[in-house]
């Protein structure tokens, strides 16, 4: 799949990442709802894996051997759609449903409604259990297939994410990437002052995983980052993505009151004028 | 006295067979080898038995993601725990997601006796009926658990497969066929129906046989899918013994009791008994001094059956 396909530059994703920023903030404007600071922060590291670094093809979204890629924070439903929509899975157009009534766009991803989905989520710590059972298949079948899964900051509070944790250093999952999208804030306050994480590369090394920090808004970093994945042979990689919530808007950037607060129009204007340049 | 059997050994035995002609099949437990009764399995296919340690929501997680990957996993342990611990994953990850998982509770009910009520599985029923896109499946005797194992393995989709420990009779002939949301007359009988799935079908069956001698008919219906219910079994034995009896080795509050009751309220309002778990956790005691205590066996679904038929008379 992949292998026949021409890899973009950074400077193209760069350009996807704006224009899903962009296409991200009309969705929930006219749904009048949505959880916009968690879309924004992760929105290069969505672009850079779809358009730089995942092995799918989104003709065959079921193939076996395709990589997986899976959104733990499910809530963040509003870039998964926009970027699978960038990438070819779903036509633009049905970004305009987003959350309507009798929509396939759920707030929360439903993987039997919407092609490209892997699994469904929306409560927090589901992601990551799934993602070590879909590296253990690929092991099984001595595929080169790999999961990437993506997991905001404060769903690490959950304990089931540390079950996935342990049994991935202990089984040495080098084909699973795990990508947490530490931008520091959760719902209700910044996560260290809710129960704090940090130090969160040394928790991960302590479990048996290899752990890079980058910046998660450069996508040079990122693309070489996944691209040097796993960085240790048997050992699961941990890519710590330092973000800001609400990236590339200046009103919502790091502010805690955007976790699902929705843009006005005049908001919505003035975030894609900001998001165009 | 009849031999008698532990469905965990069909269970492995079934599993097994099926995973020599199918490589996708694996085993994942939460170091319940032993509870499960797998060791056989990990012997034969030690890279597929995938044991997470004591870690359900993993377990439960890791077999949706092994689903995702192709494989056919039978996701295994002890009921109160699988069920209990991991409900949100067997909701979200498994039954929403529509994963190919097959969810096996071992010991369920109070297989465990005297170890007490945080090992009781009395309430798993009602848990996992109240979720869409799960099929839930007490199999009554070793060959209907092989049956169900067979039917699990070949058919497309999420379930939930409750398997004794208790040792039970068999009740079905070897060539038994299991359909899902079908029940089985196991005894014709107009005066009353006793409906019973798991280890209590044999016990329903007893007191049939005691109703006889007291000149009273007694239908016995083996109800192995608690969801989707046989409603057309449960209407007709409304309609044709109006009176009804429910027997389980769980609570009596929304399990099957509360499943054939939805459908007589709704459809054919008939009297009936609910024989279970009172709503209560229940006293320290041996598996059959607890059937006793709340009248799981056969004198006590008698008794249940004399006051109802008493009743529906008067």
């Amino acid at each position: 799949m992949s292998q026949v396909r021409v890899q973009p530059t950074a400077d193209a994703i760069r350009a996807g990442a704006r224009a899903i920023r962009r296409r991200n903030v009309e969705i929930v404007n006219a749904a009048g709802l949505g959880h916009i600071g968690g879309d924004l922060s992760a929105a290069d590291i969505l672009a850079t894996l779809y358009l730089g670094v995942l092995n799918v093809d989104p003709d065959q979204p079921d193939d076996p051997e395709r990589d997986r890629y899976i959104q733990s924070k499910g809530h963040a439903s509003g870039v998964l759609y926009t970027t699978l929509a960038a990438a070819g899975f779903i036509p633009d157009s049905l970004l305009d449903t987003y959350m309507a009534d009798g929509s396939p766009l759920n707030g929360h991803p439903d993987r039997n409604k919407v092609p490209g989905v892997e699994t469904n989520t929306g409560p927090l710590g589901h992601g990551l259990p799934v993602a070590v059972g879909t590296a253990i298949a690929a092991k099984l079948d001595a595929s080169p297939r790999r999961t990437y899964v993506l997991c905001g900051d404060g769903e690490l509070q959950e304990g089931s994410n540390w079950e996935a944790i342990m049994a991935a250093g202990h089984r040495g999952l080098d084909n699973l990437v795990a990508i947490i999208d530490r931008n520091g804030l959760q719902q209700g306050a910044r996560t260290e002052a809710t129960n704090a994480l940090d130090p969160l590369d040394a928790k991960f090394a302590a479990f048996g995983w290899a752990v890079r920090t980058v910046d998660g808004h450069d996508i040079d970093e990122l693309l070489a980052t996944f691209r040097a994945a796993p960085f240790e042979r048997g050992r699961p990689s941990c890519v710590i993505a330092h973000t800001r919530k609400g990236r590339g808007v200046s009103f919502i950037e790091d502010r805690v009151e955007w976790h699902h607060k929705v843009p006005s129009a005049e908001q919505t204007a003035q975030a894609i004028e900001e998001l165009s340049e | 006295m009849s031999e008698r059997f532990d469905c965990r050994d069909a269970f492995q035995r079934t599993l097994i067979d099926l995973a020599t002609h199918d490589e996708r099949i694996v085993a994942v437990v939460n170091d319940s080898v032993g509870s499960s009764k797998l060791g056989g399995f990990e012997k034969a296919f030690p890279d597929r038995l995938i044991n997470v340690g004591i870690a359900e929501q993993n377990m439960v997680g890791v077999g949706a993601g092994l689903a995702n990957g192709g494989r056919i996993p039978f996701v295994s342990g002890a009921a109160p725990f699988l069920t209990g611990r991991a409900l949100e994953q067997i909701k979200a990850d498994v039954a929403y997601s529509n994963a190919n998982v097959k969810l096996c509770g071992q010991s369920p009910g109070m297989a465990y006796g005297e170890l007490g009520p945080t090992h009781h599985s009395i309430e798993d029923l009602a848990w996992l009926r109240a979720i869409a896109n799960l099929p839930v499946i007490v199999p009554a005797d070793p060959v209907e658990t092989e049956a169900v194992i067979r039917w699990a393995a070949a058919t497309q989709g999420p379930m939930f497969i409750r398997i004794a420990r208790f040792p039970v009779t068999q009740l079905h002939r070897a060539d038994y066929t299991f359909r899902l949301g079908r029940a089985t007359t196991l005894r014709e009988g107009a005066d009353v129906t006793l409906i019973a799935c798991g280890t209590m079908v044999e016990r329903a069956l007893e007191a049939a046989t005691l109703l006889a001698t007291r000149g009273i008919g007694a239908r016995v219906l083996n109800m192995p899918t608690v969801r989707p219910i046989d409603r057309e079994a449960v209407i007709a034995a409304a309609e044709q013994t109006g009176a009804i009896v429910t027997i389980e080795e769980h609570t009596v509050h929304g399990g099957l009791g509360g499943a054939v009751a939805e459908v007589v309220a709704t459809e054919r309002p008939t009297p009936m008994r609910l024989l279970g778990v009172p709503g209560v956790f229940a006293p320290t005691g041996s598996v059959e001094a607890l059937f006793t205590r709340f009248g799981l066996t056969a004198d006590g679904i008698l008794d249940a059956a004399l006051a109802l038929v008493g009743r529906a008379a008067a």
